[in-house]
């Protein structure tokens, strides 16, 4: 497909393809489309890095030319851009999802109503309500039926390939834009053996008559003319009616692209089709992946003499009512639509209203028509559950309105499906594994289904589950074959073959549950034939002997080890998983494995390759089967996932989460309005760094940079009286404290020894080393597993430690503000995250009195996707009060904070005078810029509420509620830079001119980094980053710079392991300037390609060399003859190349294109020297000059 | 003045040859030496180990935090070609070749014995003249016997041997106990020629951040002893060609290690300091020497203060070092006394 033209090479050829369905539908959109607009959201963002991809390579579309990829600032930008590409006469598409859509709206509306061809293609999402979901459902595209354009459903990756050429056929043959979505992951991110369309067979349905009707509409000077006036009443409606014609010939015309596909491929498809008993009397109707588990239930159940079928509907606008009804068997007396959204108030969902509406107009006796809804952001789906809304179908009086996959104990909706109803085909071989995101199990498992699919002649599924942490994070892989096609979309229940590919995650879960009577059972065990029985959890014997499993073991890591792979065991196991699989006979299944590595890492070195094949040759060496006693008889338990000490809600609810079992959470479980508690990472204990830091008090210098750098709040200090010491278990250590103002305390540095990832930035950064031994550091990393239990011990008596009195504590300090207790703990970021060190700090400063409002996006993830949240409180019971509100309105949605305290304040200051009088002036004019002063007016506003309380009338019962805002509280405006240089920079820019008392912190890696490394306009010149795979061209933009302009906003740039004083200091004249504020912190990332251990150790090259400097601009100074800019950095020492060749972002493209490389080197350096130059007299700048009398005085 | 060599078969217009620094790297500059009066130049080792450590970091940092979140399976975009072979050495050769008339000596420093000889291979193909091993380990096992490290080299170099035609130089280090004796098997593994001596890279710490940075100096002129005396020892006793790397500065250096022997005087610290134009400075110095002492051709002149040659066997020998601390001592006593 797609031939080379133009530098390019040539897509492979062979017409079998092992894809997911992002792949499948870019493909297409590629090939059929001139201009791009890309803009990241998950999932649907690996259709724009498919794209941009392509371009960089230089393929071509069909046409012979390669398409123009153009990354806008958000989704309304990228449908603003097509919008205009499609006036001036291009073919253009975009891809997105969820939100993305949402802001596309506006555009949509428009660009159908100027009938023009257009293809929007969607990974189907969850739109956010009570909470975030990435998962897949029809809520996105649901908010868009409204806008005239056609939408056209795919229900797998086949079908995401060959309904995206018929939509954008369709569009060009009727003119109505077209939305071409698929469910979010389920479809988007499943790999399926699929027959690939060639590139005639693309070119043959695109009609080049209708793209050159369409050229001839574009706008042009030649003949010009004017679109999208401004009507009044006397003729819109009219003109709205005007096109009738055109939306009424859609499903014509789809029914006729249909047919040539057909024709070109064999592959047919109607607007509605159905499977089933050809007189059903019960039937479903339903659209997206659902359609392949409802289809299996259907088949079994027609096997076993029911009447029943399934119409699966594939056109859903404009809804062809006729064609739904002639779809439907004359015979059908009960209908049960589903539909994958909720629409809270209708009367039914779409799907089902529609429906309903069709058999109404054709008027007749009327089949029993109920609605229920199913697979919310991704909720399983399952034949067993597409039974239970048949046989509700067959009951003497149905539900008229019901729910699938879950509990509803509260409005019991909810229709229980029955769990032995398993209808997978006897043919298809089915296999589970379980991994950890680092060792490379999911990527090996893509290559194992390739192999399958395209060289054991078989049919393949692949699907991944992932975790909601970044660091340390398991997968489970879900992988099928078959000989004939796989429409199992659902997870794998029953598992014949059944891999644990780390043998911690045995203890942590019940990864057997998964296994079927008899399955194989492959582990990557330490201890061998004969030691690993011992060592397994009794759970997992019980399995093993209640199912009669055979268990076989290696140890992969070690082999992993030796052949160079470091922790990567991927190759390893495949290579058993073949070789007990029997898919493939053994030679050959060894030969297609290595020519999977060729092909996966061939391009990564010869060296990679030959480690990896190494790997495979070594791999059945130690592969043994051992023998499985008659009983179960370990001593060894489950882990329990929290502690019975945790509050109730968390022994509940959250353990449920963490174990998986959160499926199995009925409706009453869960809040009704998304609110939960904080302070809840630290009962999640995860316990997954190999090697802790162990402190050697003995050389420690007190210098707190150990705590200060903790990416997950896992180093602690304390500062203490001696007498907290009472009752510390043997051998707990601490040091004098040395600090001449305060003599006689002690002090402990301590790890958290199950909550620390074992990154290591903390003995990367740790100044104090042995005279006798300058390796041996006054914190260095060691074997968990020898330290575990003591560390774990000591961790417990010094949390029990008091906290210092914050106000002793010279808090803005690095020092000081080490001594108080952190509110943000152990978060699932990324080992080594260069953003959480600032949001801790920011929770020592002032976590008792903030509010937060965090933009969506790594900041999100970490800080709020469920089970927990590491966002905490104090043992006051306060601490940060955190919200997420959405990706582009964050600036405006901390603003809003802001103005309601300010307005809760003023109202509470009025009623004060009235009813408290004589309080007025100690409450009023109580100053809070110190830690004193708020503990005072704490105790102030408490006595204020005592009095109240009692007082009855209603002023004061006014006022007790609004009591607390008289403390001040502070706002924080969090997010990264896709947030603050993108998507947000308007509201942004809005806020900060607003003159308001809100502080900003964008944590700043230059990248959209939760999903996946999209460049921003934060990406620096020369940089590689996804959607800029030909390194970035254009230089970063001067956010701070831009805040300075408006004079009486704070502005700082910082960075942690460049200077940590200046840090701490930024954030707390951030906080106490009574003005905008915005601090732009440099934030190390995963997607820098560096190793995460020095991530603070490049922020300090980022300085060294000017790449980052380091200023404040404070409008406190900017009075007569002062300074308010403060360049903090020094000259640079180094060149801005060495900071560059340290991180792969830079060095991809010096490797890439080697003269590119050096010419954006050199103009990064010009960049650097430039705005050093600008700097230097920046800081020599008065702001207001002094009069000419005061000069001569 | 004939100042022909003839150096591992090749026919030299001198013995003066560019070494492997920066300076070979760039063709621009290539061009430069050879109009300057080089007569050969050695391109900059292509390392085994970079490739390796190239491409082993490259799939590190790819697949670090790979295929582990949902929302972001990958950090980087899939690129075409990442470059982490040996491709672009192996360019350089072939632009090299092309852009000069001198021969061209690739260098290969190889970690594995198949690296040594694939690396070889590729070299030739791209049209290297000769291909020079550049042979260098710190060896730190303490189990390894010095037979075994030897045995191993000389293992290496019959495999290369085997797989190329073109010829072949062996660089080693001077830390052999019996160095004489490696020459001579490495002559009987068929090397054609050997590069007397490799510097290796020496640590140093830094007292203000005490740590160890490995720091290359440029060498001084005192080290041309170590090559000249063994050059002088094995010429006429090993047959092999012989090459003299570090300290040659001045014509007269270059006159020294040719009457010792030297088929080849290889520079690239002076050239570093002072630029490709020294090259023609060296010639018109070694010339002016030998015509102002009437000898007909540079060949005339090579070897003729060789161990073999120079009638005085013991003075590169033992007795040398005697002399030498003699006269020291007592020129310090001069010293004193005044």
């Amino acid at each position: 497909m797609l031939p080379a033209r133009g530098g390019g090479d040539a897509f492979p050829v062979s017409m079998r393809a092992t894809v997911d369905g992002n792949e499948a539908a870019a493909r297409v959109a590629y090939a059929a489309s001139e201009v791009i607009a890309i803009y990241p959201i998950t999932p649907a963002s690996p259709m724009g890095e498919f794209a941009d991809g392509w371009s960089a390579s230089g393929h071509p579309n069909v046409w012979g030319t390669v398409p123009r990829i153009v990354e806008m600032q958000s989704e309304g930008g990228a449908a603003g851009a097509i919008h205009g590409a499609l006036q001036a006469g291009a073919l253009a598409t975009t891809f997105t999802a969820s939100q993305g859509l949402l802001l596309m709206l506006p555009n949509m509306f428009k660009i159908a109503g100027e009938l023009t061809p257009a293809v929007i293609h969607v990974a189907a999402r969850t739109v956010a309500t009570h909470a975030l979901s990435i998962f897949g459902d029809h809520s996105d595209v649901m908010a868009a039926r409204t806008t005239g354009w056609a939408m056209l459903c795919s229900s797998s990756v086949q079908e995401a390939q060959d309904l995206a050429l018929v939509a954008h056929a369709a569009t060009l043959a009727s003119r109505v834009p077209f939305l071409h979505f698929f469910d979010g992951f389920r479809t988007s991110h499943e790999l399926n053996t699929i027959e690939r369309l060639d590139d005639d067979e693309i070119r043959g349905l695109l009609d080049e008559r209708l793209v050159a009707e369409h050229r001839e509409r574009a706008l042009s000077p030649e003949r010009p003319v004017l679109r999208g006036s401004a009507q009044n009443p006397d003729v819109f409606f009219q003109a709205r009616e005007a096109a009738n014609a055109y939306h009424d010939a859609v499903p014509e015309i789809v029914t006729a692209e249909l047919k040539r596909l057909a024709e070109a491929t064999g592959r047919r498809y109607r607007l509605f089709d159905y499977t089933g008993h050809p007189e059903a009397e019960r039937v479903l109707v339903l659209m997206g992946s659902g359609c392949g588990a409802a289809e299996e239930a259907v088949e079994a159940l027609v096997e076993r003499g029911e009447r029943v079928g399934v119409v699966k509907v594939r056109l859903f606008r404009p809804f062809a009512a006729d064609a739904l009804i002639a779809a439907l068997p004359a015979t059908v007396k009960a209908i049960a639509v589903l539909d994958r959204t909720k629409e809270p108030g209708a009367l039914g969902e779409p799907l089902h209203q529609d429906v309903l509406a069709a058999l109404a107009e054709r008027g007749g006796p009327q089949p029993l028509v109920i609605g229920g809804r199913y697979g919310l952001a991704s909720k399983e789906f399952t034949p067993a559950m597409a039974k239970a809304a048949l046989d509700e179908l067959g009951r003497p009086e149905p539900r008229r309105r019901f729910t699938l996959g879950i509990t509803d104990d509260v409005t019991r909706l909810s229709l229980d499906a029955d769990p032995s109803f398993d209808v997978e085909p006897d043919d298809v071989v089915r296999a589970v594994f379980f991994g950890l995101g680092a060792d490379g199990t999911v990527g090996a498992n893509h290559n194992s289904i390739r192999i399958i699919g395209e060289e054991a002649g078989l049919h393949a599924q692949g699907y991944f589950v992932y975790d909601s942490k970044k660091a340390g994070s398991t997968t489970v892989s879900h992988l099928r074959f078959g000989p004939r096609p796989i429409r199992s979309t659902y997870l794998v229940r029953r598992a014949g073959f059944v891999a644990c590919h780390h043998f911690g995650l045995l203890e942590a879960q019940d990864v057997l549950d998964v296994a079927d009577e008899g399955a194989t059972l492959l582990l990557n065990s330490p201890y061998g034939r004969r030691g690993t029985w011992e060592r397994l959890p009794l759970e997992a014997q019980r399995h093993i002997v209640d199912r009669a499993l055979r268990v076989f073991v290696v140890d992969a890591t070690r082999v992993a080890r030796e052949a160079g792979l470091g922790r990567r065991v991927n190759t390893v196991l495949q290579t058993c998983f073949f070789a007990l699989a029997d898919v493939l006979p053994g030679e050959q299944a060894i030969e297609a494995i290595k020519g999977a590595i060729r092909r996966t890492y061939g391009k990564r070195g010869e060296a990679v390759v030959e480690r990896n094949i190494a790997a495979v040759d070594r791999a059945l060496q130690g592969l043994a089967e051992i023998e499985v006693p008659a009983e179960a008889s370990s001593g060894v338990r489950l882990h329990a996932a929290v502690p019975d000490t945790a509050p109730d809600f968390v022994q509940r609810v959250t353990a449920a989460m963490i174990e998986g079992r959160g499926d199995l959470l009925p409706v009453s479980a869960l809040p009704v309005d998304g609110t939960f508690p904080t302070g809840t990472s630290r009962f999640e204990k995860r316990s997954i760094a190999l090697e802790i830091p162990i402190w050697d008090e003995s050389i420690c210098i007190d210098c707190a940079k150990c705590a200060l750098v903790c990416p997950h709040a896992a180093i602690r200090m304390k500062v203490f009286e001696p007498e907290a010491l009472e009752g510390a278990p043997d051998g707990f250590l601490s040091k004098e404290w040395r600090d001449r103002h305060r003599p006689g305390l002690l002090m402990t540095i301590q790890v958290a020894p199950d909550d620390c990832t074992g990154c290591g930035i903390c003995v990367d950064t740790c100044p104090a080393h042995a005279k006798e031994e300058v390796g041996h550091l006054s914190i260095n990393m060691e074997p968990k597993e020898a330290h575990l239990e003591r560390e774990r011990e000591r961790f417990e008596f010094f949390l029990a430690i008091p906290e210092i009195d914050r106000a002793t504590v010279d808090v803005a300090t690095v020092k000081g503000s080490q001594m108080l207790e952190p509110l943000f703990e152990y978060s699932g970021a990324c080992e080594g995250c260069g953003e959480t060190p600032y949001l801790k700090l920011l929770t020592q400063l002032f976590g008792d009195r903030l509010l937060v409002a965090n933009a969506t996006g790594c900041s999100s993830i970490y800080g709020g996707n469920l089970p927990t949240t590491p966002w905490a409180r104090n043992r006051d019971g306060r601490g940060p009060a955190w919200s997420n509100s959405l990706f582009e309105d964050n600036a405006e949605f901390g603003l809003g904070m802001r103005l309601a305290l300010d307005q809760k304040r003023g109202a509470a200051r009025q009623l004060v005078a009235e009813v408290a009088p004589d309080l007025a002036p100690a409450l009023l004019d109580a100053d809070q810029s110190t830690e004193q002063g708020i503990a005072e007016q704490r105790e102030r506003v408490a006595a204020l509420a005592e009095r109240l309380r009692g007082a009855g009338d209603v002023k004061a019962a006014r006022l007790l509620t609004l009591a607390d805002a008289l403390v001040h509280t502070t706002v924080w405006i969090v997010g990264g830079d896709g947030w603050a240089y993108d998507i947000g920079f308007g509201g942004l820019d809005h806020v900060l001119a607003s003159g308001s008392n809100v502080n900003v912190l964008v944590l700043d890696t230059e990248v959209y980094s939760n999903t996946g490394g999209q460049a921003s306009k934060a990406t620096p010149l020369g940089a590689v980053a996804k959607y800029a795979a030909g390194g970035k061209q254009t230089r970063k933009k001067d956010l701070g710079q831009i805040a300075t302009a408006y004079g009486n906003v704070y502005v700082a740039q910082i960075a942690l392991g460049a200077d940590n004083p200046q840090t701490v200091k930024a954030l707390a004249e951030a906080d106490a300037w009574e003005g905008p504020s915005l601090v732009i912190a440099y934030s190390h990332c995963i997607a820098h390609g560096i190793e995460m251990v020095e991530g603070m150790r490049q922020q300090k090259l980022a300085v060294d060399s000017g790449y980052w400097p380091l200023w404040r601009y404070d409008p406190r100074n900017a009075g007569p003859g002062e300074h308010p800019f403060h360049l903090d950095s020094r000259r640079p020492k180094i060149p801005v190349s060495e900071f560059m060749q340290r991180e792969t972002r830079f060095a991809m493209l010096r490797r890439t294109r080697p003269d590119e490389y050096e010419r954006l080197a050199s103009q990064a350096q010009h960049d650097v020297d430039e705005r050093r130059h600008v700097y230097e007299q920046l800081a020599q700048l008065e702001h207001e000059s002094a009069a000419e009398d005061e000069k001569e005085a | 003045m004939d100042l022909r060599s003839r150096y591992l078969g090749l026919e030299l217009a001198s013995p003066l040859v560019a070494s492997a620094s920066p300076l070979t790297a760039d063709i621009e500059t290539l061009k430069r030496l050879e109009q300057a009066g080089a007569a050969a130049v050695v391109l900059p080792s292509l390392f085994e180990e970079q490739i390796e450590h190239d491409s082993v970091d490259l799939h590190d940092t790819l697949e670090l935090g790979a295929h582990s979140f949902g929302e972001a399976l990958t950090y980087f975009p899939e690129m075409d070609d990442y470059n982490t072979g040996p491709g672009r050495y192996v360019e350089h050769v072939a632009a090299a070749k092309q852009a000069l008339s001198i021969p061209v000596i690739a260098s290969i420093n190889g970690v594995t014995p198949g690296g040594w000889v694939r690396y070889a291979e590729l070299l030739q193909e791209a049209g290297a003249d000769a291909i020079e091993l550049n042979v260098y380990a710190v060896e730190t096992d303490a189990y390894a016997s010095a037979a075994s490290v030897e045995d191993r080299t000389l293992r290496l170099v019959s495999r290369v041997r085997g797989a190329v035609t073109v010829p072949l130089a062996v660089k080693v280090g001077p830390y052999y106990t019996a160095f004489a004796n490696v020459a001579q098997r490495l002559a009987d593994a068929r090397a054609d020629g050997l590069v007397l001596f490799n510097r290796f890279l020496q640590p140093d710490i830094d007292l203000e951040t005490l740590s160890v940075k490995p720091e290359l100096h440029l060498s001084s002129r005192d080290e041309l002893r170590l090559p000249l005396r063994w050059i002088a020892i094995l010429t006429g006793r090993v047959p092999i060609s012989l090459a003299a790397t570090s300290g040659a500065q001045t014509a007269d250096d270059v006159v020294k290690l040719v009457l010792a022997g030297a088929d080849a005087v290889m520079i690239a610290s002076e050239l570093l300091r002072r630029g490709p134009d020294l090259l023609t400075e060296l010639t018109t110095g070694v010339s002016g020497w030998l015509e102002e002492r009437e000898y007909a051709s540079l060949e005339q002149a090579k070897g003729s203060m060789s161990q073999a040659a120079c009638g005085n066997a013991q003075a590169f020998e033992r007795a040398q070092y005697v002399r030498t601390l003699v006269e020291y001592q007592s020129a310090g006593a001069r010293g004193q006394a005044r």
